[in-house]
């Protein structure tokens, strides 16, 4: 690596890394998400019938996955904002980067339950 | 680190050398700017879409975190999370014309802040001018077709289909 670099292999060589791959997944994501919720111009039989499969154990981890990815692209996209827009927001970059994964983490922990609780129920019993 | 330190002259010690060939009188040629538009410079042939794109990924973004956020909380965590969800949901939610633009606000935004980032990603990484057209070729009509779809299932949802 060459010396005296500030951002490459770097916090912000990997949030940005991070901050795109997560971009992607959710617009991939977003395409399908429209498709499934026409059904409901379809019939309410086809329209439930699919989103049951959305509440197998395994969908449920995807859609935790999915909830990781939202909430880190959110919180990061607001600190690229503030270091666009905040004259102080450079110089603090790094901190604030620590502050959106401590968040994320807090966040995280916090959606284990309403997210996964249906599914530990079902895989070992209420 | 002491090269701060400024002379009379208003110049510091490393250019100016403590003292200055420049005096009231004999005045510092003007140096134009760099790429400054002068009479002579052809007209842009360029708009601003670039910047108008930049500004657009920052106020989206801001407005996504409130109905994103909103949404992820209402679908799969409040009364019970994803098991509630189904048409009779669905049904419920859209009688509302708060939630029918709320949704719609967040289809159309998410869609086109979403398309913009893969362009970018496009721009970044397809070097080949014939594959960058059919990338974003491919990606315009699937953002088109999502959104078109997506506008119409919200305005012409109906709950008594059966
Ligand atoms: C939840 C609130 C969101 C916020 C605050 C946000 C913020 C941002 C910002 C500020 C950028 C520009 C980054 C830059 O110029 O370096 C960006 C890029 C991007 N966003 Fe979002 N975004 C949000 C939601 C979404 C959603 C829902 C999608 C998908 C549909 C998405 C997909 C993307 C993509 C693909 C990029 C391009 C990444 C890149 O160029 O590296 N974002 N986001």
């Amino acid at each position: 690596m060459p010396a005296g670099t500030l951002y490459r292999g770097r916090e912000g060589m990997w949030s940005w890394v991070a901050h795109r791959v997560t971009g992607v997944l959710i617009f991939f994501f977003l395409f399908v998400h429209v498709l499934d919720t026409a059904l409901v111009r379809v019939s309410p039989e086809a329209y439930d019938t699919v989103v049951a499969t959305y509440k197998t154990p395994i969908v449920a981890l995807l859609e935790y996955g999915l909830v990781a990815a939202i909430l880190f692209h959110a919180l990061n996209g607001l600190r690229v904002i503030a270091v666009d827009f905040w004259v102080k927001g450079a110089r603090y970059q790094k901190q604030m980067l620590w502050t959106v994964v401590g968040l994320w983490v807090v966040l995280m922990l916090g959606a284990i339950y309403p997210v996964l609780g249906h599914a530990a129920r079902e895989l070992f019993g209420s | 680190m002491s090269t701060t330190e400024t002379t009379a002259s208003g110049i510091g010690p490393v250019e100016g050398a403590g003292a200055s060939v420049y005096t009231v009188d004999n005045p510092a040629p003007l140096i134009e700017p760099p790429r400054k538009r002068t009479k002579k410079s052809p007209k842009s042939t360029r708009g601003n879409f670039e910047m108008a794109a930049w500004l657009f990924m920052r106020l989206s973004g801001v407005v996504l975190v409130v109905l994103v956020i909103g949404h992820l909380l209402i679908q799969l965590v409040l009364d019970g999370g994803v098991s509630k969800i189904g048409f009779a949901f669905v049904a419920g939610r859209w009688a509302s014309p708060f939630w029918q633009v709320w949704d719609l606000l967040m289809l159309w935004l998410a869609m086109l802040h979403g398309a913009n980032g893969l362009r970018t990603v496009i721009n970044d990484y397809a070097e080949r001018p014939n594959t960058r057209l059919w990338l974003k070729g491919l990606l315009y009509t699937a953002t088109v077709f999502t959104i078109l779809l997506g506008t119409l299932v919200i305005f012409t949802f109906d709950p008594n289909i059966r």
